[in-house]
């Protein structure tokens, strides 16, 4: 308990440090764009590879379990569509980032800690902690959206495909989408992955800028952020839909 | 000229600095000397305010940096120049950037202006045309020359060196030595080597303290340290062969 009571404390001190005025505006846009091609555009491959195939096996599973008669054929498209907005693509893509990309932080934080690079930052007086997370964090919260809109519009193709496989024709997968759309469900989305990707950029930062003795203190740290960020997730996930949905 | 006086520190229950006075000469290549966890590298860390010290206090040209503002201490620390042991330069960035980038953050000169400043620290440290290079590209002497190419394109006040000759052959380590005593000449500042290499300290060693469990046991030149009864120090410094020898001579 006093352990975690200290994690949380070094949290908090560390992003007292992270939000503050950047010391020059240039250094720091260009240090933006460079993070959101890392945290950003470097994950749009994987996340679309996932989102497909997952959004093909949703539709497929849907379809078999629907094989009643009764059940109108719509559903599978129905069913697809809500679980992929609701769930898969901001809470599933989201853990998949905090693997691939709330890893990458840590260790680059945790590698900059153990070579010197933050000290030889602070020793210049740079804010390491706002030059450094800051534009990790921005370029999260800015992009992961993007990623879970890509992953929503990816996934459907790749359920519509997997629903022809079942012989489901696209008229029917066509209506289900359609069905009762309630575009709350993009905006509750939406909103998670927004939480869901400070929780990954700063908890990983967090890790990996306290990163304590060499190569092996890197590996830990770049474990205990993706466990961490990922057990966090899982618990916001619960409280955001009972505050957004319940 | 940076002074401390009566510097305590303590991780924990451990007394790792222990009632430290001592003056560090301008002009001069200040050397601290001792074995391994005697508490160099944490008085090091004290002077450029990585580490704060329980006790005492340190003197940037007689002012107290504990009683300095915000915006002071931070226009003091782009008065220090530091040279790391692994070099410390950002991965990311090639050697120009390295050594551009506390130009870019704290002056207003122009591209032009900023080039041809690291284009002169390259020089200086005989790393022309190396612009474009990564650190990753770098051997270990190239990396710590970049890196007190660095440590001066702020013309700064104060040099401090952490172990600047680790991991280095005896050839390279004596370049790096020179470099670092000619600079230290060359702007007159205030240079502090940390070293427990004994090559470096016949080599540099003008002012040199000795650390031993945390206090400063003995001080003085490289030519005093030859004739010196210090029972601790000689144990430490003619530890080698070689070094009984010249002792002995």
């Amino acid at each position: 308990m006093l352990k975690l009571l200290k994690h949380l404390g070094q949290y908090f001190i560390m992003m007292n440090k992270v939000i503050s005025k950047p010391e020059k505006f240039k250094v720091f846009w260009k240090q933006l764009l460079l993070e959101i091609e890392k945290v950003g555009l470097n994950s749009i491959g994987i996340v679309l590879f996932i989102s497909f195939f997952v959004g093909g096996v949703v539709s497929i599973q849907t379809a078999i379990n629907m094989s009643n008669p009764l059940l109108p054929k719509y559903l599978v498209g129905l069913a697809s569509r809500d679980s992929l907005i609701l769930e898969f693509s901001p809470t599933m893509i989201s853990l998949i980032l905090a693997g691939k990309v709330g890893s990458s932080i840590a260790s680059e934080l945790g590698s900059m800690r153990v070579s010197e690079q933050l000290d030889a930052l602070e020793i210049m007086g740079v804010n390491s902690a706002s030059f450094l997370i800051l534009p990790k964090i921005i370029a999260s919260i800015f992009f992961f959206p993007f990623l879970v809109i890509m992953s929503m519009g990816i996934g459907m193709i790749g359920a519509w495909i997997g629903g022809l496989s079942v012989d489901l024709k696209t008229v029917d997968f066509l209506s289900g989408l359609k069905y009762e759309f309630t575009p709350f469900y993009v905006t509750y989305s939406l909103v998670k992955t927004v939480v869901f990707a400070f929780i990954i950029a700063s908890v990983s930062s967090y890790f990996g800028y306290f990163t304590k003795g060499g190569s092996i203190a890197v590996g830990k740290s770049s474990t205990k952020a993706v466990v961490s960020s990922s057990i966090l997730i899982l618990v916001c996930n619960f409280i955001l839909t009972n505050l957004l949905l319940a | 000229m940076i002074e401390i006086k009566n510097i305590e520190k303590h991780f924990g229950d451990v007394h790792i600095l222990k009632d430290m006075t001592y003056k560090f000469e301008q002009g001069k290549t200040n050397l601290i000397i001792g074995e391994s966890g005697s508490g160099k590298t944490t008085l090091l860390k004290i002077l450029v305010g990585l580490y704060k010290n329980d006790n005492g206090s340190v003197l940037f040209d007689g002012i107290d940096v504990n009683k300095m503002k915000r915006k002071e201490r931070k226009a003091l620390r782009q008065e220090i120049g530091m040279l790391f042991q692994g070099g410390a330069l950002y991965d990311y960035m090639n050697v120009e950037e390295n050594i551009m980038f506390p130009l870019t953050m704290f002056t207003e000169k122009t591209e032009e202006e900023k080039l041809e400043r690291v284009n002169f620290c390259l020089n200086r440290v005989n790393l022309d045309g190396k612009n474009h290079l990564m650190p990753s590209e770098l051997s270990g002497g190239m990396m710590k020359r970049v890196s007190i190419a660095r440590a001066i394109v702020m013309e700064p006040k104060y040099l401090l060196c952490d172990e600047p000759n680790s991991g280095l052959d005896p050839k390279t380590s004596i370049l790096i030595d020179n470099l670092i005593q000619e600079i230290t000449k060359e702007y007159n500042i205030t240079t502090i080597v940390n070293t427990h290499d004994m090559n470096s300290v016949m080599e540099i060693g003008e002012h040199i303290a000795y650390i031993n469990k945390g206090e400063i046991w003995w001080t003085g030149s490289k030519e005093d340290l030859i004739k010196s009864e210090n029972k601790e120090l000689n144990d430490f410094v003619f530890a080698s062969e070689l070094f009984k020898r010249i002792k002995n001579v």
